[in-house]
């Protein structure tokens, strides 16, 4: 087999107050026809950057300074400017990261798919289409006759997404380059997108560049991963080596950050925290509209002191909505909640002063939460100034004690947010809400925009100031994994209805409400095969009748791989408690039909993790 | 067109028509706050307090304000704006005399300003940073700060006087071929024009450079699109919205504002028409010319909400 791509020497630098800074020092390595290549790294690693210098292009600021990029036997640097259109889109091919922003919304699907057929005239625009309407089956797209004649709007993500995939491959190009394709998708969705993917590369004999931070996905997709740390290649070899036999320190790093510790310090609390009546806070039967739309349906939720319980459920579950009601930003249309067994007003800005220092709220993106305008000491004298009245030396004294709570040095007090890097500003956004010395710290995705590492180490931090200070969490993500090791209880919503509650222990084990249970089979492990032996989504859903009207059904219905027929299409489901603990919110009872099942698939995957 | 554009559209004339009536309601009540009537105008400080009395009932200016407002604006519903108070001439014979000057000088203008404005912008955004978009940006900031007296009166100086190849007054009824139209119009369109097209041109600019930073721009260029496709089929569809908006605003400019460039041209259209009802303090033709103004205005930007809501895939079906 010949090389289709070979860098060699590759350099790229941006430019900044007239001098260049490099951010790619010297990269090499090669592809050859019909293998998938991954680059694997953390951002800020150069990943992208070296993945668009394939296509002769740099973001604006940066610069290819030096090196050479062969593709198909040609230096794609050397290339005019008037060559690079050439080649774009035609020789190599692009799927970016978010399909949502990278779709041109006033434009219909097909129009776009078939753009590059249609500017490097590779066929007709009828033989394109027909071509087009190919990829589309090929990629399980939903009627995929028609698909194409509608607006980015009117499709989801995942489906997006896929959609970009036949935009790329529409003119058979020698090289697709995928940049974190299903990093905005939801797991359940992600691993959708993923089979379409490896499906379609496999069939046609792609020859792909796979850019992710995802050592997980990559295993699913890469025959070879190049290790990528601070625009240096750290390591380059075979997926089944680097997985199993990783030399370089930094790859071994990254692999053992990709298994999330299981907590043990906080058991003797729990039995503690058990006797005592009044939960710190408690959500009793509440209900949010947004227009005629429930987005929450009667949840029911108590936290304890020094508890932490985690919320998690996929994008519109309703998880984000429900923080936002705890703490007065959004009006319930129904229920209430209570702190210390004291009614909360609905309005934030009708709750006492004191009402408002208990609950504290972590905002998802540090990054938009911190006034880029205002210093650290500014940001943490807010909060003191306004719930404790504090002002000069002692003022002062206490953003210093808040800097080393979240383990950051004092020089950094009179620094602005923009001056520091992502993990610093979420511990900066976590101080600001210790400043006002809460009862409870609502986070929302607290780490979701971080780096592995980084957001283990947040997760690390957090753990640690609930030994020192006793503050309870409610922790909201979408990753089960981490919430299951990290939390005392875990609550599972989906559009918008509480489907399972239990201890977070309990999500060890099933049996578990199948949407749970989807969830916990779609989270990516970090071995090859995984994609094909795990059970989400595989299974073809039972065929049901058209499901009662003007009743409220089970939420999960329409994805459901376990539904019965005459049951969950006809009556309203029951909460139930299994055995173990958990209430679900089914019409199974798990004690002999699926639990015996998933419990068998469960010790099977066991015995094959101990083996390895 | 679906049901959500048409009641869109439908919301828009409606608070249009709400607009106008507020506007009818406020013009109406200043014009009759200030000072001195018609009466005192016609007759002048000699006039016996009988005489004036007298006239005063002749022009129906006794009669209380609701009265007069309610029978103005059912006039104006039927087409009817009353009657000038100093020549006795219908108002809307009176305007309608002039309106087709203004607007002709307005299409002239537009037909000149709009094109060049649009590319300016389109190109200055493309090229961003470079000599050529400095260099517009520079003129743009001047043409705006210069008021468009002195701007009117350089170019009566160069081409009237020094250069003689234009008449400094614009004698509309004297152009019958299209060269003596070029004559007459093109100082009174040149001043217009160097205001206009360095507004939109810099409102245009800055529409199509937020289009270009979002991620389907970079897509498209990385399909192989060359940069004139990526600004004419990918940016400016999406810039759409804005643009209208942008020119619609500039455009209403030249139905009331051109009041300086008809003077010193001494052009007969609608602004000299209302600047000699105010010298004259007839009101029922000042009351007509801003409610004109006012009904072009709320036209231009109800085209570019149209543009705008039409534009919008997400309302398409």
């Amino acid at each position: 087999m010949t090389e289709l791509v070979k860098v060699s020497g590759l350099r790229v630098a941006v430019r900044s107050g007239g001098a260049d800074i490099p951010i790619v020092h010297g990269a090499d390595f090669s592809l050859k026809k019909g293998e998938v290549l991954a680059l694997i790294g953390e951002s800020g690693s150069g990943k992208t950057t070296i993945a668009l210098s394939l296509m002769g292009y740099a973001r604006s600021g940066c610069h290819i300074v030096g090196g050479s990029v062969q593709v198909a036997g040609v230096d794609v640097l050397t290339l005019s400017p008037h060559q690079l259109t050439k080649m774009r889109g035609r020789t190599v091919s692009y799927i970016a990261q978010s399909a949502a922003a990278a779709f041109n919304p006033s434009k219909t699907i097909m129009d776009q798919v078939i753009e590059s057929a249609m500017i490097h005239k590779t066929c007709s625009r009828k033989e394109a289409q027909e071509k087009a309407i190919g990829l589309f089956k090929e990629l399980a797209l939903p009627s995929p006759e028609t698909i194409g004649e509608r607006y980015p709007h009117q499709v989801s993500g995942g489906q997006l997404q896929r959609l970009m995939a036949a935009m790329a491959l529409i003119t058979d190009p020698a090289l697709v380059i995928l940049d974190e394709p299903t990093t905005a998708l939801d797991v359940t969705t992600q691993i959708e997108v993923l089979r379409a993917f490896k499906k379609v590369v496999q069939e046609r004999n792609t020859t792909a560049v796979y850019v992710s931070h995802d050592l997980a996905v990559v295993a699913q997709m890469a025959d070879r991963i190049v290790v990528l740390k601070n625009g240096e290649i750290q390591e380059n070899n075979v997926t089944r080596e680097i997985l199993e036999a990783p030399t370089n320190e930094y790859t071994k790093s990254l692999l053992s950050a990709m298994k999330p510790e299981t907590r043990q310090d906080t058991v003797e609390q729990k039995t503690m925290d058990l006797n005592t009546d009044t939960p710190l806070l408690e959500v009793r039967h509440l209900e949010v509209s947004f227009g005629n739309k429930k987005v929450l349906h009667n949840i029911d939720l108590k936290i304890r002191r020094g508890a932490t319980v985690g919320v998690i459920g996929e994008s519109g579950s309703g998880k984000t909505t429900l923080a936002r009601s705890i703490v007065g930003l959004v009006q319930a249309s129904g229920g209430n909640t209570y702190l210390d067994g004291e009614q909360l007003n609905e309005h934030a800005t009708k709750r006492t002063r004191e009402q408002l220092r208990r609950v504290q709220y972590v905002f998802q993106n540090a990054d938009t939460a911190l006034n880029p305008l205002h210093t650290v000491e500014e940001i943490l004298a807010r909060p003191l100034r306004f719930y404790h009245g504090m002002k000069g030396k002692k003022q002062r004294d206490r953003v210093l004690e808040l800097l080393s709570l979240v383990h950051l040095p004092a020089s950094i007090a009179n620094r602005r947010p923009t001056e520091l890097s992502g993990g610093q500003k979420q511990r900066i956004n976590l101080a600001r809400a210790l400043a006002a010395e809460p009862d409870i710290i609502l986070c929302d995705e607290v780490t979701s925009a971080l780096d592995t590492v980084v957001g283990a180490a947040i997760l690390e931090l957090m753990a640690d100031l609930r030994k020192k200070l006793n503050v309870s969490y409610l922790f909201i993500s979408h990753d089960i994994s981490m919430v299951q090791a990290i939390c005392d209880e875990v609550v599972v919503l989906y559009s918008g209805f509480k489907v399972e509650q239990g201890a977070g222990e309990s999500f060890q084990r099933p049996p578990f409400h199948p949407y749970t249970q989807l969830l916990i089979d779609s989270v990516p492990e970090l071995q090859q095969g995984w994609l094909e032996s795990t059970n989400a989504n595989h299974e073809t859903l039972p065929t049901i009748s058209a499901a009662k009207q003007n009743v409220e059904l089970c939420p999960f219905l329409d994805r459901c791989a376990v539904r019965i027929e005459g049951k969950c299409n006809r009556i309203i489901p029951a909460r139930i408690k299994l055995p173990k603990g958990n209430q679900i919110l089914c019409h199974h009872t798990f004690v002999n039909d699926l639990n015996s099942q998933s419990v068998q698939r469960h010790e099977q995957k066991n015995a094959l993790v101990e083996s390895v | 067109m679906n049901q959500t554009i048409s009641r869109l559209i439908m919301n828009r004339i409606g608070l249009g028509v709400l607009t106008l009536w507020i506007v009818s309601l406020v013009i109406f009540i200043i014009t009759n706050l200030l000072p001195g009537d018609a009466a005192q105008e016609l007759l002048g400080q000699s006039a016996t307090p009988e005489t004036l009395a007298a006239l005063r009932t002749q022009l129906g200016l006794d009669l209380p304000i609701y009265t007069r407002y309610i029978q103005w604006l059912g006039g104006l519903l039927v087409g009817d704006a009353g009657y000038s108070m100093v020549n006795g001439m219908s108002i809307m014979e009176l305007i309608w005399s002039r309106l087709p000057n203004t607007l002709v000088l307005a299409a002239f203008a537009a037909s000149v300003s709009v094109p060049i404005a649009l590319s300016i912008g389109i190109f200055s955004a493309m090229y961003r940073g470079s000599w050529f978009d400095r260099y517009i940006n520079m003129m743009a900031v001047f043409a705006v700060s210069v008021p468009e007296f002195l701007i009117a009166t350089i170019a009566v100086l160069i081409f009237a006087v020094k250069l003689g190849w234009l008449s400094a007054l614009s004698h509309v009824e004297s152009a019958h071929t299209f060269g003596e139209m070029i004559k007459v119009y093109a100082m009174p369109v040149l001043t217009l024009c160097s205001v206009l097209v360095a507004q939109m041109a810099r409102m245009t600019r800055a529409a199509v450079i937020d289009q270009l930073s979002s991620p389907y721009v970079e897509m498209a260029l990385l399909k192989g699109a060359s940069p004139m496709r990526i600004v004419l089929r990918h940016v400016l569809p999406n810039a759409l919205g804005p643009i209208a908006n942008a020119v619609a605003l500039s455009l209403s400019y030249l139905l009331g504002g051109v009041i300086i460039v008809e003077s010193i041209f001494n052009y007969p259209g609608i602004a000299t028409l209302m600047l000699n009802a105010v010298s004259t303090r007839d009101m029922p033709l000042v009351q007509g010319c801003a409610m004109l103004f006012c009904f072009g205005y709320l036209i231009l930007v109800l085209i570019a909400d149209i543009c705008e809501i039409v534009s919008n895939p997400r309302l398409r079906k």
